[in-house]
C-alpha cells in the first residue's frame, strides 16, 4: 500500500492536502464550467429538431451523471469507514449526501424544463426520470437518518449500512423501473436518439462533465474540511489553527 | 485439546438449526400471547382499501382497473407500519443485547424474528387479500395472481423493512423515519407484485413476474439478515 493511503486516514493530513488541492480544483472548475457554458450556449450548433432547447443537455446530463457517481462514492466511502473504522471516510460519506441530492434535484428540474418544450409536459413517468426520482428519495432517506442520530460515529455507521443496502438495490430499481415502463407504455414518445452526436455537440458536453466533476471535488473538499474541523474541534492542531487566526 | 478444538465448531454448526427453531418458537409464542397486536395491520389493510372507493370513485369498472395496484399498495403500507415495533420490545427489555452477546449467530436469530413477523402479518395479509380484491371489483381471474404475488412478495417486504427497523430501533422517533428509509427500496417489489396481478387479470403468463419476485426473495433471504445484524449491532452499541 502506498504511503498516502495510510495518510488519508489522518484528518489533519487530509485537512492539509485538501487545502492545497482546493485552489487548483476551484480554478479548473471555474475555467471548465465557464468555457464549457460559453461553448455550449453560443458556439455549439442547434439541434435540427429541437432547436435551441436541447442546450439544456449541457446542464442536465452532467448533473445526472454526477448524482449517480456521487452515490457510488458515498457508498464506497461508507464501506471503507465501516470496515476500517476510518474517520475521514465517514466524513467523506456524510459530505457526499447533500451534494448528490442537489445534483439529483438539478437533474430532475432541468429534465422537467427540457421536457416541457420537447414532450409537451413537465413530468413523464419515464424509466430514467423515475429512477432518478428514486435516487433522490434514497439520498433523502440517508440524510434523514444522519440527522436523526446524535452520535457522529453511530450515525456514520448506520448511514453506511443504508447506503450499501441502497447500492445493492439501485440496479434492481433501475431494471425494474425500465421493465415496468416498457410493459405499461411502449415508447409513446422517446427523445429522438441520434446514434452519434456530432463532435461540435459532444465536445462541450465532455467539458461540462469534467467541469461538474471538478466542481463536485471543490464542494466535497469544502464540506469535508468543515466536517473535519467540527469533528476534531478538541484536537490540539485545530485549536492551534483557530488561535493563529 | 486438539480434539476439543476440532469438535467445537462442528458442535456449534449442529446447534444452528436449533437456534433458528428456538428463536422462531419464542417469537411466535410471544406474538400469539399478544394477539390483539396482530389484528392491527389487518384492520389497517382493510381500512386503506375502503378509503380508495370513497376518495376516488365507487365505479366498479374504474376500481377494477386500479385494484391490483391498490391492494398491493395497501399491503405494502400495512407491512411498513407493522415494522416499527419489530425489534422495539426486545430492545427495551434487553433481550436484543443478550442476543447480540450470545454465541449463536445473530443472523439466524434475526431471520427467525423476521420469519415470525411474516407469519403474523404477511401471511394473514395474503389470506385476506381476496376479500379486498372483491371489495375493489378485481376480476376473479386476478385472484390467484394476487395471492401468489403477495405470498412471494410480502416476505421480501418484511426482510427489507427489518433493515429499516434495525437502523432506527434506538431512536425515539423511528416511525416516520423508517418509512423514508424503506419505501424507496420497496419499489421493485411493488412493481412486479402489481404487475403479476395485472398480468393475471389480462390472462398473460405469470411465471416471469413470480420468478422475479422469487429471485428478489432469494436475494433478500441471503443478504438482508447480514444488513439487519450489522444494523442492530450499530444501533444497540451506539
Amino acid at each position: 500500500m502506498p504511503r498516502w493511503f495510510y495518510q488519508l486516514a489522518s484528518p489533519r493530513w487530509c485537512y492539509g492536502i485538501t487545502g492545497k488541492l482546493l485552489p487548483v480544483f476551484a480554478v479548473l472548475a471555474a475555467v471548465l464550467l465557464l468555457g464549457g457554458t460559453v461553448w455550449a450556449l453560443l458556439f455549439a450548433p442547434a439541434d435540427y429538431q429541437q432547436g435551441n432547447s436541447f442546450r439544456i443537455i449541457y446542464i442536465h446530463v452532467p448533473s445526472a451523471i454526477l448524482a449517480q457517481s456521487c452515490y457510488m462514492l458515498m457508498a464506497i466511502a461508507g464501506a471503507i469507514g465501516l470496515i476500517w473504522k476510518m474517520k475521514v471516510a465517514d466524513m467523506v460519506a456524510k459530505s457526499c449526501a447533500p451534494i448528490g441530492a442537489s445534483m439529483a434535484l438539478l437533474a430532475l428540474a432541468t429534465g422537467a424544463i427540457w421536457g416541457k418544450p420537447t414532450w409537451g409536459s413537465w413530468w413523464v413517468w419515464d424509466a430514467r426520470l423515475t429512477s432518478m426520482l428514486i435516487l433522490l428519495f434514497l439520498y433523502f432517506g440517508i440524510m434523514a437518518l444522519h440527522a436523526a442520530i446524535e452520535d457522529a460515529t453511530t450515525a456514520a455507521q448506520s448511514t453506511a449500512v443504508l447506503a450499501l443496502v441502497g447500492l445493492v438495490n439501485i440496479p434492481i430499481i433501475k431494471y425494474s423501473v425500465e421493465w415496468w415502463n416498457t410493459l405499461h407504455q411502449p415508447a409513446t414518445f422517446k427523445l429522438t436518439e441520434r446514434p452519434a452526436m456530432p463532435a461540435e455537440m459532444w465536445l462541450p458536453l465532455l467539458v461540462m462533465v469534467l467541469g461538474f466533476y471538478c466542481f463536485f471535488a471543490v464542494s466535497l473538499m469544502l464540506r469535508l474540511r468543515h466536517e473535519i474541523l467540527a469533528r476534531e474541534r478538541r484536537a490540539g492542531w485545530v485549536r492551534e489553527l483557530v488561535e493563529c487566526r | 485439546m486438539s480434539e476439543m478444538a476440532t469438535n467445537k465448531p462442528a458442535a456449534a454448526l449442529e446447534r444452528r438449526p436449533g437456534t433458528f427453531r428456538a428463536a422462531l418458537k419464542r417469537d411466535l409464542l410471544l406474538a400469539f400471547r399478544n394477539r390483539r397486536d396482530l389484528v392491527n395491520p389487518l384492520v389497517f389493510f382493510l381500512m386503506v382499501a375502503t378509503l380508495f372507493p370513497l376518495g376516488v370513485s365507487p365505479e366498479p369498472a374504474f376500481l377494477a382497473e386500479l385494484a391490483p395496484g391498490l391492494v398491493w399498495v395497501a399491503a405494502l403500507l400495512a407491512t411498513l407500519l407493522s415494522m416499527d415495533s419489530l425489534f422495539r420490545a426486545d430492545f427495551e427489555d434487553g433481550t436484543l443485547e443478550q442476543a447480540l452477546l450470545s454465541p449463536q449467530p445473530l443472523m439466524l436469530v434475526v431471520l427467525a424474528r423476521v420469519t415470525a413477523h411474516w407469519v403474523m402479518t404477511g401471511l394473514p395479509l395474503t389470506l385476506m387479500a381476496p376479500l379486498l380484491g372483491l371489495m375493489l371489483f378485481l376480476p376473479a381471474e386476478g385472484m390467484p395472481g394476487l395471492m401468489l404475488s403477495l405470498l412471494l412478495g410480502t416476505p421480501t417486504l418484511s426482510l427489507i423493512g427489518a433493515i429499516g427497523a434495525a437502523l432506527t430501533v434506538g431512536l425515539r422517533k423511528g416511525g416516520m423515519l423508517i418509512s423514508l428509509l424503506v419505501l424507496p427500496l420497496y419499489i421493485p417489489v411493488l412493481i412486479f407484485g402489481s404487475g403479476a396481478v395485472q398480468a393475471a387479470v389480462t390472462g398473460l403468463p405469470l411465471a416471469g413476474y413470480l420468478a422475479l419476485l422469487g429471485a428478489m426473495l432469494a436475494l433478500g433471504l441471503v443478504l438482508a439478515p447480514l444488513a439487519i445484524a450489522a444494523a442492530l449491532r450499530i444501533s444497540v452499541s451506539g
